[in-house]
């Protein structure tokens, strides 16, 4: 097998195509696991029982079962009886479901981390429990668990090419369809690069963002 | 320094009489696991007053201080705040547990500074005193302000308004923490041993502010410490507490210089 830059050229125009989509998966996949963590660990924490144990459950049964699953689940089964989405949709929304269960034990430890002392001053000035939570409990909470949620984007990335088994055609889909239509493997390499140059500096980004965060707290 | 304007009884004269009953337990017992820190405890405190818990370690001070706080709930007993209810709601003729707007509005009375300040770390020195009279009285932003002002400068840190808590030695941090609490109007003040995580060379400023604070306003003061002249200088009465009940009380004088009761005498004769 030799190298083939012609095929690389071939490649690139769908090659763009992928890497929007991947990026869109991920950002958008990230914004649902950013949010939708922090509901769940709020959830947690919540004085009723009857909030806290279906929030565990619902939080377990997903961590505890493949993203892979999961995909096909939201993809073939949920539209039997609820909306049908297109593959995209549904890959960004399967993702960002799977890695939310994994931002609220980020944001659980984050929460936890804040000192008992600062729920017990808010009582004593008798902040509402929704003040309390905006202006005390999260700005410190979240400070902490920055560089953790973004090793969950990295990991999310990593996982992104899942989503093309349902079709959503992001960078590794893309690459596979083509290198199986032409019977080629450039594709393959140059998506391989393309996840450590997207992979590699947003993980020195988040380093440099846990030492400033380490520096001025 | 400015006015004491802040003191409750100034806006609020009206509607209490001096001397009467601010704080009433009765028959109050907290139980931690087997342990029974209070042990059906009775006791008042009459507005105006500033009353000094002291005693060992263990013996219920802080826990007092807490259950007023509503960090604590008392496990039996009724607690009373300005007349009302604090854990209890009257419906039918029966106490019930009182609901958590109830507990609100009773608890809006009460203030309390803390040992480790418990400052909000993520706002600086203004906004942790104006935060609360906003968010919880509904005070406008420049009034806050202008209050939040007044009191900083009382505890003397006019120079340190756009400081984050963080910035700043124990000491200030306390002044601040006090600060935070009065803007809140509170007719009881609790100070629970807010000298101790101290340098020993910070504590003279703040019992300063809290000797002026106690002189110069009306307000209500439940105070556990171990600055026992302190105690002497601000106190009205003074509450000997061993092992979850009151064994001795009885003015500054009388309680530091010819205690009766032999557990009195014991526990002096180790902090004075």
């Amino acid at each position: 097998m030799t190298w083939d830059w012609n095929v690389v050229d071939d490649f690139m125009p769908r090659f763009w195509d992928g890497v929007l989509l991947t990026l869109q998966a991920l950002v958008l996949g990230s914004l649902i696991a950013f949010s939708l963590g922090l509901v769940w660990a709020i959830a947690q924490r919540s004085r009723f029982a009857a909030v806290r144990w279906p929030v565990n459950i619902i939080t377990e049964f997903i961590r505890n079962t493949p993203l892979l699953v999961q995909l096909f689940f939201l993809y073939y089964v949920v539209p039997e009886w609820g909306p049908s989405l297109t593959s995209l949709t549904t890959g960004i929304i399967g993702l960002g479901l799977h890695y939310s269960t994994y931002t609220a034990e980020v944001y659980r430890a984050g929460i936890g981390g804040v000192p008992t002392g600062q729920w017990e001053a808010a009582t004593a000035l008798s902040l509402p429990r929704s003040r309390t939570w905006a202006a005390v409990i999260l700005p410190q909470a979240i400070r902490r668990v920055v560089p953790a949620l973004g090793n969950y984007v990295i990991a999310m990335l990593k996982d992104s090419p899942l989503i093309a088994i349902i079709g959503a055609l992001e960078m590794f889909g893309e690459a596979e369809s083509f290198s199986n239509e032409t019977f080629t493997f450039e594709a393959y390499t140059i998506v391989g690069i393309a996840f450590i140059l997207i992979a590699y500096p947003a993980s020195l980004l988040i380093r440099l963002l846990e030492r400033r965060l380490a520096i001025t707290s | 320094m400015p006015s004491p304007a802040d003191t409750p009884r100034d806006s609020n004269s009206a509607s209490r009489a001096n001397g009467a009953e601010l704080v009433r337990f009765d028959k109050v017992t907290k139980r931690f696991g087997d342990v029974t820190v209070l042990d059906q405890l009775d006791f008042s405190v009459d507005t105006g007053k500033h009353v000094t818990l002291i005693g060992p370690s263990g013996s219920g001070k802080t826990t007092i201080l807490r259950l007023l706080m509503t960090l604590l709930t008392p496990d039996e007993g009724t607690i009373k705040v300005d007349g009302d209810y604090l854990n209890h709601e009257e419906r039918n003729g029966t106490l019930a547990k009182a609901g958590e707007k109830h507990v609100r509005e009773v608890r809006k009375k009460i203030g309390m500074v803390f040992q480790q300040f418990n400052l909000f770390p993520n706002m600086k020195v203004l906004r942790n005193v104006t935060e609360a009279p906003v968010h919880v009285l509904g005070m406008s932003k420049d009034e806050a302000d202008q209050r939040a002002r007044e009191l900083i400068e009382l505890v003397g840190l006019s120079e340190q308004l756009d400081k984050y808590p963080s910035q700043l030695s124990g000491g200030q941090q306390q002044r601040v923490a006090i600060a935070r609490a009065l803007a809140m109007r509170p007719q009881v003040l609790l100070l629970d041993e807010v000298t101790s995580a101290l340098d020993p060379e910070l504590v003279a400023g703040v019992l300063d502010v809290l000797r002026d604070i106690a002189h110069t306003t009306d307000i209500t003061m439940l105070v556990v410490t171990h600055e026992m002249s302190f105690a002497r200088d601000i106190s009205d009465a003074v509450l000997m507490f061993d092992r979850g009940k009151i064994v001795e009380s009885g003015p500054p004088d009388k309680m530091f210089s010819e205690p009766e009761h032999e557990r009195t005498r014991e526990f002096l004769s180790t902090v004075l």
